[in-house]
């Protein structure tokens, strides 16, 4: 589903990121762990297609297709999701009208029929139901004035609108109660399946519990210094990342 | 990122304005209401004030970064009564209602056959200025010409001058009207000539009376034309006037407009100005706030592209004590538009518990456009609370990047951001019906000219 080839990155003249190797085959779920400042959202980034996140070397194919060169829009219409760690509230633009924009281009790029007004509001609404949101969240401007843990909910919710083929949440657990973790979880988990993966950036263990990882890898200094399996994420919560070789 | 204008240094030629002398010397004899003694003494006096002050040029302080130089080059004739042009008609049946009486001037002049003026309430009174003044103008002395200073501002006193017709408008005391009343100005804008008029509006609200007034200017063809109106508003204790402005005028018109109010005790004047056409537009705002507790906000929004020029210029003085006025002007300038603000909030020494603020937010599509801001304070009282802020960037790159994100095309993205943009400016205008008619016209503007930002 997604392979990273040699993939290195510059933001602001300076490389963050010196080369990742990474494969997520479909229907697999991976977790990237690291510590701050090791440019786990920076990798995110790039793969969204972030302006000033300049790729310098190698190649992100996302089903067999390289997608570094696309647009933001058309990653996104491909199938590709990242879940912000930083949602961006935009002041004076309802959720509604975010929601109902987002989906109908992504249809439309897709070659699906738009939804009306009736059509989107019945699927939205069944969705902010099994997340547990109010719906007067529909009318409010997106993001603003909403607390850390709204906003990662509001995510997930973006998330399971637009049905991604590749989902990317950096740090989407950060910020939840223990209750709201597993509803995300759960929304996370209703959307593991045959035809998509996931790649989960999170720097907790109690995340991994619920949305079990088929692999766990460690991004620190710019590199994949170590993969393993579920085992690895307790390892590190134990030991910390001093145990790791440290990047070069 | 504030960006600041080159002031080019160029002195009007004095041809423009004497040929503009010779036309009021040609007229004066024929204008509506020329028998009237103090409407020619009026006129007269205008026509001198233009002569000793002339046009403005850059070197005008009020005139600093908006130039006229097309009003200069342009040799201006008389417009010519078409009755019954397809022009008008077209133009007139692309414009939602928005009012549910509507007065129609067409180059300046009423024109009763596209006025839809039948069943006025009760306390509601709405003329021609031109037929009262044939009619020897019953209560036009000390009404018309009262509020507006030709020795002042040169467009006022051009407009005073030659001025033959508008539309009066009057609500009697008490009375509140409760459906809205439009004006619409429409020019005809010939190929083979360009045409100027100077149309004249007057209302007056008597106590407690209210009214939402919605004044559209329009053009029905490309070429220029020069439409100069000046409204008079006069505002009785606890009177309120919400008067939205559309300026959608043609693409090389020059629309210079000048508004004077006077607010007393009580009353509230809201003024709102869209504006959306014309290579040169000027909204100049006058409002005097004369009785205590008065209350105006001169709020707009602007979108400019290609080489247009957008002037917002709006003096509000509080002459009377605990007075409120707001000024929220919000812009998006694409391509070589320029902008202009300036806000003046001058507070009376008498004028004490003032609370004024003036605000001017500019988007800059492109790294050719440009907003001037200019905002003063002239506080002569000591207890006062004033404050004036203004912001100028481009579209917000986080911001777009979540749309985009989302699969929302960058196009689209834009659109949503600057509607959102105007939003807030929009909440302003009170009535929810005329909100939605502004922000559909700022998307229709947005669909037109926004692309490929
Ligand atoms: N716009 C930017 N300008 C300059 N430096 C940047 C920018 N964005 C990221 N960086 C730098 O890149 C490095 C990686 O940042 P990144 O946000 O990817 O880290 P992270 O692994 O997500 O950290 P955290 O766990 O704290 O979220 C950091 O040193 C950061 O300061
Ligand atoms: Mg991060």
């Amino acid at each position: 589903m997604l392979e990273i080839k040699g993939l290195k990155a510059k933001v602001e003249g300076k490389e963050i990121l010196h080369g990742i190797d990474l494969a997520v085959p479909a229907g697999e779920v991976h977790a990237i762990m690291g510590p701050n400042g090791s440019g786990k959202s920076t990798l995110g980034y790039v793969l969204a297609g972030r302006e000033g996140y300049e790729v310098t070397d190698g190649q992100a194919l996302f089903k067999g297709r390289d997608i570094l060169a696309l647009e933001p829009e058309e990653r996104a219409a491909a199938g590709l999701f990242l879940a912000f760690q930083y949602p961006v509230e935009l002041p004076g633009v309802t959720n509604a009208t975010f929601l109902k924009s987002a989906l109908n281009a992504v249809r439309k790029a897709r070659g699906e029929g738009e939804l009306d007004a009736m059509q989107f509001l019945k699927r939205v609404r069944g969705i902010m139901k099994s997340l547990g949101m109010a719906e007067d969240m529909l009318k409010r401007g997106v993001n603003v004035g909403f607390s850390g843990g709204e906003k990662k909910r509001n995510e997930i919710l973006q998330m399971a609108v637009l049905e991604p083929r590749l989902a990317v949440l950096d740090e989407t657990d950060s910020g939840l109660d223990i209750d709201a973790m597993r509803i995300v979880a759960d929304g996370v988990n209703a959307l593991r399946g045959p035809g998509r993966a996931m790649l989960v950036i999170t720097h907790y263990q109690r995340l991994l519990d619920y949305i079990v990882p088929d692999r766990v890898h460690v991004l620190m200094g710019g590199r994949i210094v170590r993969s393993g399996g579920p085992e690895l994420a307790r390892e590190l919560e134990q030991k910390g990342y001093g145990s790791l070789p440290a990047a070069a | 990122m504030a960006r600041t204008a080159q002031t080019s240094r160029v002195t009007a030629p004095a041809p423009a304005l004497a040929a503009q002398l010779a036309r009021y010397a040609g007229l004066k004899d024929r204008l509506a209401g020329a028998g009237l003694p103090w409407l020619r003494d009026l006129r007269e006096a205008a026509a001198q004030a233009l002569a000793a002050n002339g046009l403005p040029t850059p070197r005008t302080e009020a005139w600093r970064f908006t130039n006229l130089r097309p009003l200069h080059d342009l040799s201006f004739a008389e417009p010519v009564a078409l009755v019954g042009s397809e022009a008008e008609r077209a133009a007139l049946a692309l414009l939602p209602a928005l009012g549910r009486w509507r007065a129609v001037l067409v180059d300046g002049r009423f024109r009763a056959d596209l006025s839809e003026l039948d069943g006025l309430p009760e306390g509601l009174a709405v003329q021609p200025l031109a037929s009262a003044l044939h009619a020897g103008a019953a209560g036009l002395d000390g009404l018309l010409g009262t509020l507006a200073r030709p020795d002042q501002e040169p467009m006022a006193a051009l407009n005073t001058a030659l001025m033959e017709d508008g539309v009066i408008v009057r609500v009697a005391p008490g009375v509140k009207v409760a459906e809205r009343l439009e004006v619409v100005s429409i020019a005809s804008a010939p190929a083979e000539r360009a045409i100027a008029f100077h149309p004249r509006l007057l209302v007056t609200l008597g106590a407690d009376a209210s009214l939402i007034l919605v004044d559209t200017a329009l053009g029905a063809g490309a070429a220029a034309y020069l439409n100069n109106p000046v409204a008079e508003v006069d505002l009785a204790p606890g009177a309120s006037l919400d008067h939205v402005r559309v300026q959608d005028e043609g693409p090389a018109a020059l629309h210079l407009a000048t508004v004077y109010a006077r607010v007393a005790e009580r009353a509230r004047y809201e003024s709102f100005t869209l504006s959306l056409g014309a290579r040169l537009a000027r909204n100049e705002v006058h409002v005097t706030l004369a009785g205590a507790d008065g209350d105006c906000s001169v709020h707009g929004a602007y979108l400019a592209h290609g080489q247009r020029h957008i002037d917002n210029t709006s003096i509000i003085r509080h002459a009377a004590p605990a007075c409120r006025s707001r000024q929220v002007y919000k812009g998006v300038l694409k391509d070589q538009s320029h902008g202009v603000f300036q806000g003046k909030i001058e507070v009376d020494q008498i004028a004490q518990k003032t609370d004024g603020y003036q605000m001017n937010q500019a988007i800059l599509l492109s790294p050719e456009a440009e907003v001037n801001s200019k905002p003063q304070l002239e506080i002569y009282a000591d207890d006062v609370k004033c404050s004036h802020g203004a912001t100028v960037g481009e579209l917000d790159e986080a911001q777009l990047f979540y749309l985009r994100s989302r699969g929302v095309p960058a196009e689209e993205a834009r659109a949503i951001l600057v509607q959102a943009f105007f939003g807030d400016a929009l909440e302003q205008v009170p009535d929810e019906g005329l909100r939605e008619a502004l922000s559909a016209l700022i998307a229709g503007w947005w669909e037109r000219e926004g692309g490929a930002g």
